[in-house]
Formats: structure tokens, sequence, C-alpha cells
């Protein structure tokens, strides 16, 4: 309990308290408060348990780099896991929970884990489970998984609402700090079209609270005021705070999430929660900043070492100050005005320890004016104090040897500040650039050459004193306008005053992990979020995972939700010692998207539950549903799968519908079959092309079934084309394949056969069809169809004709699927409601039953014919029994190579149906096998494909696919083998027609 | 990723489908030399850089086109109309399809 709120400074209302829990306990904050500083506010420094070790941790940064406070914020569905407490902002009545820690975050029983440390080190479960002990992985791996790891996802539904948008300007500013706010006002001054995004909710970056830095005599957080409202004021700027650029893309587009709605407990109505932009734009100008880098030394991680910057943002931003009595470890000048700062504040500085030996006079002044003690030529080489920070152990260091000396002074302490240098978030610029390039001043990696329009600028380019920040930005702001076209004006340099002891992060000596020459040999972390140690890292180059591509994977170094970005460069230059490389030669990984998380309801947006994928719906669709049909989704498509009647299950209500079919007439709902008009004076000529059967000989008033071939041979698609007019054809596909197949055409077209005069057209939706068949569709058609002779003579098998149905326009052809007499009756979409009527008007003295897509299927299996499971893409004419339709006497998509010999062996799986000789019904997917036991047996012969019941023979019947086919198989008695779901049922080998076979009922 | 469609201008990439690789030509109809067909259906260069692909507008015109697309940094270059209008400027409704035809 050491943190406090100060008495005065910080951005925060201290009029306007705001109440909280975490972990159940009650708490207060101020608006202004991020969840981190609330709780520090609070004197809470535990805020988690560590991913493999559980450690207790506590805030280690200020910022979206945070390893360790990740809570979930919220419950139930709304919930998150792993929200960085630094970055949430604080409400009235926010929850939020620390995470994997059991039963609670003060007594956590695993963290026995620490005690087993030599044991989980890099590779351990590979090592311990993948070689001969895998069984034990399997029973093993529950208990891992639930000790190992971060937050839970929610279980139940976000209530909440995301959206997606996009947006276009011509600059995109990434970043609304000093480098940013600069570029984005030259930018806008020139008239562009300029976007401002920052990840806080307000702009100023590192210029956000303070209150010592003066631009053109006026206080920099002034100038950061006058500067926006300059920027809103202008029509073309838009200024989006809380939103993060989190990916670079090709062509200069970036995704952005924005959080409406985060820092309230529930959006305010018809607002989302996030917001995902899509924004493309001309020029980008990445202002990003730079992350303080920690440095590696025994118990790093303890509660209370914590970034410099960090100490001082708290008590900037927020008025916080972090503890009561500090040591702060740096390698570089920017450390000290975080010690000077906190001085002033009222926090006891017990010491400030550097490396160096040699430290600019208007530092040591200032240190000595505050009677600050200065341990120059000195390292932290540890800290104690479990779940807070106790004491911090010095020894005397030489840098001339780089070594640690014997000597060591324990200084009491409950935080420590650690700064080892500053990393620029290049982040973006890597998605979207070269290979970094090692800047040794910083020694950090820097943006490599652009490879799209993009500028980085300030800290994020290795400048870290504000004036180069500003100028910097100013210029970029003008390139970026001028890559989009525009012309800009220069804008004057301001003039930056900063305090004396202001140093910047550039001066630093590079040290990176802390060594005791003797003594205790505790971990010392690199990743806090993965809990990878510096001995992992030497673990791997020990054991030849040199690179740094290897070293990632191997150890999981910076491949946490952090993604490394505390832990990248000392991962490196670790790597880089023990090969003794350089860390150049080392190199780096590239950053991939997204620089912070992004939830998947933000990429999701509004296309979640039904409105994932549109819906279609026939015009008969509010039929189906009245009459109580179960619908199913066929693609897009909705159908109705069987009209059940009154304690009916769904196999009563097939087989019923089935029979009816068989006994009476049915009709059924076809109006998803795609459809594509074929209209122009090649169009005969271009069927004959692409259909494998002849289409030169079909006559006006004639329908013919079509079997369309894919290039490579095998069978595409199947389905009738009726010849309307001497140069209009109406094609129709199966309802999987319309869109392909009209793909397929237009590509024919387009590359292969330009000079044909034929125009392809989808029109799908602008019919609506019905099939009526059964022995009394002719009877049931004659009643409401006047102007039309429908027997034999008429419209005999296979013809179309028009005519009217009680007033409604149709065309009728004699088709079917079912192998009884029917017909097919079309009609304009916008008749199709009125024709189903009158169609169930007229049937009522039949008999007439509506059937569903499962008697469909019933009434096509019977009968052999095959549909999508057999046109599975492996299967060629000949498999299916069609190989005689197949014409000898033109070319035609597909002919060269389906004639290749190895798809005309004898032993390709080939089209039987088979029955189920136990009456057990059978299963799609089984496999066809010749052992008689579930334990042995033996090898696949085939599969079964399309399974139903069939009332026309009282049996379990399927279609299958059998090596060999029909011929030396038929009568055979095989099993149907389902060792996934359990089954071996004994079958019989038939022909695929199970019923009429010579097609008499359908001629009659 | 962005694409210049011959006839609507640039459109974002979810607009269209990719249609396979363009600098591969197709065997006359009547060819029975199996090996001319096998090469056109499954053997593919899989270069390391600039390369010319079939692309059709699907969420817009429905124009197939050509596209010169950089397969290691997707810089995407020009477009050019296939088929049957291929060779007619934007504002000449006499020539196209028909014209091939006769």
């Amino acid at each position: 309990m050491s943190g406090y709120r100060l008495n005065s400074g910080g951005l925060v209302d201290r009029t306007k308290r705001l109440n909280f829990t975490f972990d159940g306990k009650s708490y207060s904050g101020f608006e202004g408060d991020t969840l981190a500083s609330a709780l520090l506010a609070n004197g809470v420094s535990l805020f988690g348990r560590s991913f493999k070790y559980h450690r207790p941790r506590g805030v280690y940064s200020a910022g979206p780099e945070e390893p360790n406070a990740l809570v979930t914020l919220r419950s139930g569905g709304r919930a998150e896991p792993n929200t960085k407490a630094t970055v949430i902002e604080l409400y009235e009545g926010l929850e939020a929970q620390s995470q994997n820690c059991w039963p609670s975050l003060e007594h956590d029983l695993l963290s026995i884990n620490q005690l087993g440390g030599p044991m989980l080190v890099a590779g351990f479960y590979y090592k311990t489970f993948m070689g001969p002990t895998r069984k034990a992985w399997m029973f093993y791996e529950h208990f891992i998984r639930k000790a190992a790891g971060l937050g839970a996802a929610a279980k139940e539904a976000d209530p909440d609402r995301y959206e997606k948008s996009n947006l276009f300007c011509d600059v995109l500013v990434v970043g609304a700090g000093p480098s940013g706010l600069a570029a984005a006002l030259t930018a806008a001054r020139s008239g562009a079209r300029v976007v401002l995004a920052d990840e806080n909710p307000e702009a100023g970056g590192a210029l956000l609270g303070e209150s010592q830095d003066t631009i053109d005599g006026q206080p920099a957080q002034d100038w950061v005021a006058k500067t926006l409202a300059e920027l809103t004021a202008l029509p073309d700027v838009t200024f989006m705070p809380r939103t993060t650029v989190y990916g670079y893309y090709d062509h200069n587009i970036l995704g952005a999430v924005e959080r409406v709605a985060d820092h309230l407990a529930t959006p305010v109505n018809h607002q989302p929660r996030q917001k995902h932009w899509t924004i493309r734009c001309a020029s980008v100008v990445i202002a990003t900043g730079a992350i303080e880098r920690p440095i590696v030394f025994d118990g790093n991680d303890t509660p209370g070492v914590m970034l410099a910057d960090a100490t001082r943002r708290f008590a900037q931003r927020q008025g916080v100050a972090v503890g009561r009595q500090a040591v702060v470890f740096t390698n570089n000048d920017s450390a000290y005005r975080a010690a000077l700062d906190l001085k002033d504040a009222g926090v006891d500085i017990a010491a400030i320890v550097d490396p160096r030996n040699t430290i600019p006079d208007a530092l040591t002044e200032a240190v000595q004016t505050r009677g600050i003690r200065l341990l120059s030529g000195h390292v932290v080489t540890g800290a104690k104090g479990g779940k807070r920070l106790k004491t911090v152990e010095v020894a005397t260091f030489d840098a001339g040897s780089q070594s640690v000396g014997e000597s060591k002074e324990w200084i009491a302490a409950d935080t420590l500040a650690v700064s080892g240098g500053w990393t620029p978030t290049i982040h973006l610029a890597s998605q979207a650039g070269d290979k970094p390039v090692f800047d040794d001043k910083i020694a950090s990696f820097v943006p490599g050459k652009a490879l799209q329009a993009w500028r980085a600028v300030g800290a994020c380019n290795g400048d870290f004193g504000l004036a180069d920040c500003l100028s910097a930005g100013s210029k970029a702001g003008a390139g970026a306008v001028e890559d989009a076209g525009f012309t800009s004006e220069a804008t004057p340099t301001p003039d930056v005053a900063v305090p004396a002891h202001a140093g910047s992060g550039g001066s630093l000596y590079p040290i990176w992990e802390i060594s005791r020459p003797s003594g205790p040999k505790g971990k010392k972390f690199v990743d806090l979020q993965h809990d990878v140690t510096a001995e992992d890292v030497r673990l791997a180059q020990r054991e030849g995972f040199e690179s740094v591509e290897h070293l990632k994977r191997y150890t999981t170094l910076g491949m946490a939700a952090d993604q490394g970005k505390t832990s990248n460069v000392n991962g490196l230059a670790l790597m880089a010692a023990a090969l003794e490389r350089s860390i150049p030669e080392v190199g780096t990984t590239r950053f991939r998207p997204p620089y912070t998380p992004v939830t998947l309801g933000a990429l999701g947006g509004r296309e979640t539950g039904h409105h994932l994928a549109p819906v279609r719906r026939t015009p008969m669709h509010d039929w189906h549903v009245k009459a109580g049909a179960d619908m199913l989704t066929a693609g897009q498509w909705m159908r109705p799968q069987v009209y059940r009647k009154a304690g009916e299950d769904v196999f009563a209500a097939y087989v019923r519908e089935a029979k009816a079919v068989r006994e009476g007439v049915g009709m059924v709902d076809v109006s998803t079959l795609g459809k594509i008009a074929v209209q122009g004076p090649d169009a005969q000529n271009f069927l004959n092309l692409v259909y494998s059967n002849g289409f030169k000989t079909l006559a006006v008033g004639k329908a013919r079934y079509g079997l369309m071939l894919r290039e490579d041979g095998f069978v595409y698609d199947d389905g009738t084309t009726w010849r309307l007019g001497e140069t209009e054809y109406l094609m129709t596909t199966t309802t999987a394949n319309a869109a392909g197949v009209l793909a397929h055409l237009e590509f024919l077209l387009a590359t292969v056969w330009p000079e044909l005069r034929v125009q392809v057209t989808s029109v799908t939706e602008q019919w609506a069809g019905v099939a009526v068949a059964g022995p009394k569709s002719r009877a049931t058609l004659e009643s409401v169809i006047k102007d039309l002779d429908l027997s034999n003579e008429g419209v005999p098998f296979m013809g179309v004709q028009p005519g009217t149905l009680d007033g409604i326009p149709v065309l009728v052809a004699r088709l079917s699927f079912s192998g009884e007499m029917a017909f097919e009756v079309y009609t304009g979409a916008n008749y199709g409601a009125a024709l189903w009527d009158k169609l169930m008007a007229a049937g009522e003295a039949f008999g007439l039953v509506p059937y569903g897509t499962e008697a469909l299927g019933t009434l096509r299996i019977e009968k052999g014919h095959v549909a999508g499971p057999e046109l599975d893409g492996r299967t060629t004419a000949k498999d299916l029994g069609l190989g005689g339709m197949a014409s000898r006497k033109k070319h035609y998509i597909g002919r060269p190579l389906m004639e290749r010999e190895a798809l005309n062996e004898d032993n390709r799986l080939g089209l039987v149906g088979v029955i189920s000789s136990n009456g057990k019904p059978l299963r799609a997917g089984s496999h066809l096998v010749a052992g008689q036991t579930a334990e042995q047996p033996g090898k696949s012969l085939g599969h079964v494909s399309s399974t139903t019941y069939s009332p026309a023979i009282d049996k379990f019947v399927a279609l299958a696919m059998l090596e060999g086919g029909l011929e030396p198989n038929e009568n055979r008695e095989l099993f149907a083998a389902d060792p996934l779901r359990g089954g071996h049922d004994p079958v019989q080998v038939v022909h695929p027609c199970f019923f009429d076979k010579d097609g008499s009922r359908m001629h009659v | 990723m962005r694409i210049p469609c011959p006839c609507c201008g640039e459109r974002d990439l979810g607009e269209f489908t990719y249609g396979g690789d363009a600098t591969i030509s197709r065997p006359a109809m009547d060819e029975t030399d199996l090996n001319l067909w096998n090469h056109f259906v499954y053997n593919r260069e899989n270069p390391r850089g600039p390369h010319l692909e079939y692309w059709q507008h699907t969420g817009g015109c429905r124009a197939w086109f050509k596209l010169q697309r950089n397969v290691l940094t997707h810089e995407v270059g020009a477009s050019e109309l296939v088929g049957p209008w291929a060779a007619a400027s934007p504002d000449d409704e006499t020539t196209g399809q028909r014209e091939i035809a006769e």
C-alpha cells in the first residue's frame, strides 16, 4: 500500500468522483483516471499473476505497451479479457477482475510454478510431451491449458453493436503528439483532407499534462489546445481520438479501431461500442512516438518496478504518485526528469543509479540542488519484495570492462523506476516498409525505407527532442500533402523552451542485462507477459535456435498479446551477446498487424448472427412459413425441408410427402434453381461448346438435360436448358453452382470465344418455379391451364410451352426429377406467390400435397439421379453412369482431358445403389468396406454419398461411389463403415435406380 | 488492395474475383495433343514479381480483364479489358461485339 494521490496536479477532475470495483472490492477514482492510475492512487500494487510462473505482477507502464497489468473488464456478455489497466478509462461502475490466479490474486496456489523454475524453461512442453511420452500430453493438456494463460473469453453473446466504415483522405497522421500535431497543421493549412488519429482520449502525446515545456512562449499544453482548435475548425480535417491505427496494408489502406464507447459502462443509445475504419489515403505521416525500454536484472518483475517515464506520466496526467520512496535506475538522460519531477511532487528519491561515469552537468546540478543521492558508475543488480518491492540491490559498475563489482548495497524502496533507453514505435513503418535500421545512437531500430507513401517522424524516427519533433513534423506534413498533389507553405518552426534537466533519451550507455559476479541467480525477465527469461534466450542459442525467427518461436519471446513492445530489443541484444555478434547482425523480426489487439467484434461489425450473409427467399417463402414448414438454408437460400403435420417428425413427414407424389400429386418450390438467359445468334453454338452432350438438334419448345464439364474433364454442373426461341435459351443450373456457372460462361465468352454473339444474364431471381409431380399432375394442371394442350402431343416429354394459368402467364415444361409424370411451371417472380396459391387451390380436388427438399431428395435418390453429393468435383461423366451422354462428334469444354487414360480406368469409383441389409438407416460419409467387423474393416472401397428411406421399395437405400462401379459389384454384400459416429452395417450393392428403371411412369 | 477496373475505375478488392493466370494460352478446341491440354490446365509458373492475371469485376460491371500485378509487392499496374469490347473505345458505339462478328 504505497501509491497515493498527490494533492495537486494532473488532468483529472477532482470534483468528479467515480466508483469502481477490482476483484469485487470497491474503490473510487476521478474522471480522467485510467484503471491503473486509480488503483495506484488507492495503494493497490498487485494487479495480476504472470503467464507461466504465476508470479505477482504490478503496473509496469502507463500506456499500450503494458505487459503485466492485464485485467478482464466488465462482466457477462460484455466481459473483455486481457485489457490493459493502463489504457482503460475509468467510468462510474467499472468492474474489473484480475486474471490467471486461483483461488485469488493474493493467494494463488499455482505460484508454486515458480519453485519449479528450472523446469518450465523454453521448449519445456515440447521436450516433455512430444517425444515418447506424447500420450501423457493428452492427459495433462487440460490441466496445463488451465494453468498457463491469460484471461478467458466471455461465453455469452456480446450485447453491444460494432460497426465498420470507410474513410478517405489525402493525408492520415497517426499519433497526435507534438510531431503529429505539427504535421497535421502544416498538411491541413494546404487545404488537403487530413485525418489525425490518436489512441488516447486526448491529443498531446508526450505533452499531455506537461507543465514545464513552452512553445512560442506559451505552455506546451496551450499550444496543443490552440493547434487542435485550428485543426478542428477546418472543414476537411477530422480528429479521431480513441482511435488506434493498428495495421498498414497494401495500396495505402490502413485499418483503425475507434473505441466509441469503451470508456462507458454501456454505449449510449444508437452508438456502437467500437467502430472499425478502413482508411484509404494518398499519404501517411507516422508519428507514433517511442516506448521506454526496461533493463534486465534479477527480480525485475517485482511489483513496484516500472518504466521511469510511466512514474512521471502518472503524476503528470492523473496526479498519482506510484510510491513513496523510489530508486531510479537509468542508462540515459531522460529518466532524470522523472526523478526530479517526482522529487518535486514530494516523492522521496532514495537514489539515482546510473552505469555511466560522466553525466551532463545540467543533470548533476539539478540532482544536487534537490539533495538526491546520485550513484554514477553503479547498476541495480536485484530487486526484492514479493508482492511489493522492498529493497533494491545496487553494486558498482565499471563501464570500461563492463563488469559489476562485488560490493553491494541494499537500498529500501517501494518503487524502482527503470529506463534502458527508448524504442521507437515502428510497427506501422515495419508493416509497410523495408527492414528497420539499427541506430547506434539510441541503441534501437528506426524505420527502414518506405515501401509505400509514408514518412516517419519524431520519436518514431529516433528524434526525441521537442524542437526536432515539431520541425520534422511540419516538414513531413508538407511532404505528405505534396504527395497528394497539394502545395504547402512553410510553417515557421516554433520557438521551444524546455527545462535544462529535460534530457534526451538518445544519450545512452547501452546496457541490457545486469549479472551479479557471484551470488544468487534469480529470474531475470526479458518478456514479462510471456515469462521469457534471459536464461531462456541463452538456452535457445545453446540449442541452435539462433535466428531471430527461431528465437521468437522457441521461447515465445514477443509473441504475447503485447507483441513484445517492451521486450523485443532486449531479447535481440541478449541473443547478440550470446552469439558475440552485433544487434543488427542478429536482425529483427517484421512487425505484423495488429499493433494492439483488435476485437473480433470490430472486425465483424454488423455481419453477425443472421446478418452474416444475405438471406435469399423465394417468392413463395411466406406461404411455406405460414404452412409451418421447417425452413433450412441451402447456401444463402431458405428452402422448406418438410411440411410437418401435428405429431409428425421429419421422417414421417417426408415419407408421407414422397408417397403422395408417387401415388397422387405433389408440388415443390424450385425457384432456387440457378437460371441463366443465354441469348444471341450464336447461343446454340455456345451451348454446344459448353455442354458435353449435343445441343445442335434442340428444337424451339424443347428442353434438354445438359452435363457441363470443367476444363480438366471432371463434371462441373448439370441442369436442363430450354429453347424458348430461335436465339433464346433458358439454362438452369444447380442451386449451389448458379454464380459459378455464370462466371464460367462469362469467362469463356470474354477469353475463348469473343467472336460469338451471345449474351448471358442471371435471371435466377426473375423467375419463380413450381414442380408439379405425380400421376395426377396433368389432371391438376388441366383444371387451371385452359389455353394449353397438356397431352403428350401438346407438351410431350421434355416439351416447353407458354400458357396461361388462371390469368397468370406461365411456361410449362414437362420435366421430371422425381421419375413421375411431372411439369415444371415457371412464371415471373412477382406472380410466384399467386401461382403457388392457385396451384394449391386447383390441387385440392386431387389431393395435392406440398413437399420439401427432403422428399425431393428421396424421390431423386430412388431414381438414381445425381445431385450435389455426387457432383463433388472428383467424378467424371463415366463415373456417374452418364458416359454415354458425352458426344463423340464435337469439341467441347473438358473433352480432351476427360478422355485421358487415368479417368477411364475400370477401377475408378463409380455410381451404385446400396440397400441396407439389416433395415438400419445409412449415413452419408460412411465408407464401403468388405471387412465383416468394425475392428477389421479392411480398406475403403468407396463411400456413401446420399441416403434416404425409400417408401417406394420400403427400404433404407443410398447412392454410393464404389471402386469399379456397378458391373463387377452388383449384388455384392459389403459393409457401410462409419467409425467416427460408430456403425458397421451390411449393405447390398444394386443398380442406382431403385424404382421404375424403364421410366414408364414419367412417359405416361 | 485496390484494383483498376477498365470500365469502372479503381475499386476495392472485395468487388473482384481472381480468375487465374492470364499468361497461359488455351489450345485450339480441336487440339489432340494431351500434353498441351495438361500444360494448359495444370502447369503454372509461380513468378516472384510481376504477373499477368485474369480478374472479373463480379460485384460491379462483371467485365473480365487482365491485370498486371506484382505478387511480391502487391503493386498493381495497368488493367486491360478482354472480350468482344476489348478493342472498342468507350465513346464509340459502333465498334464492339457486333462488328467483330461481321
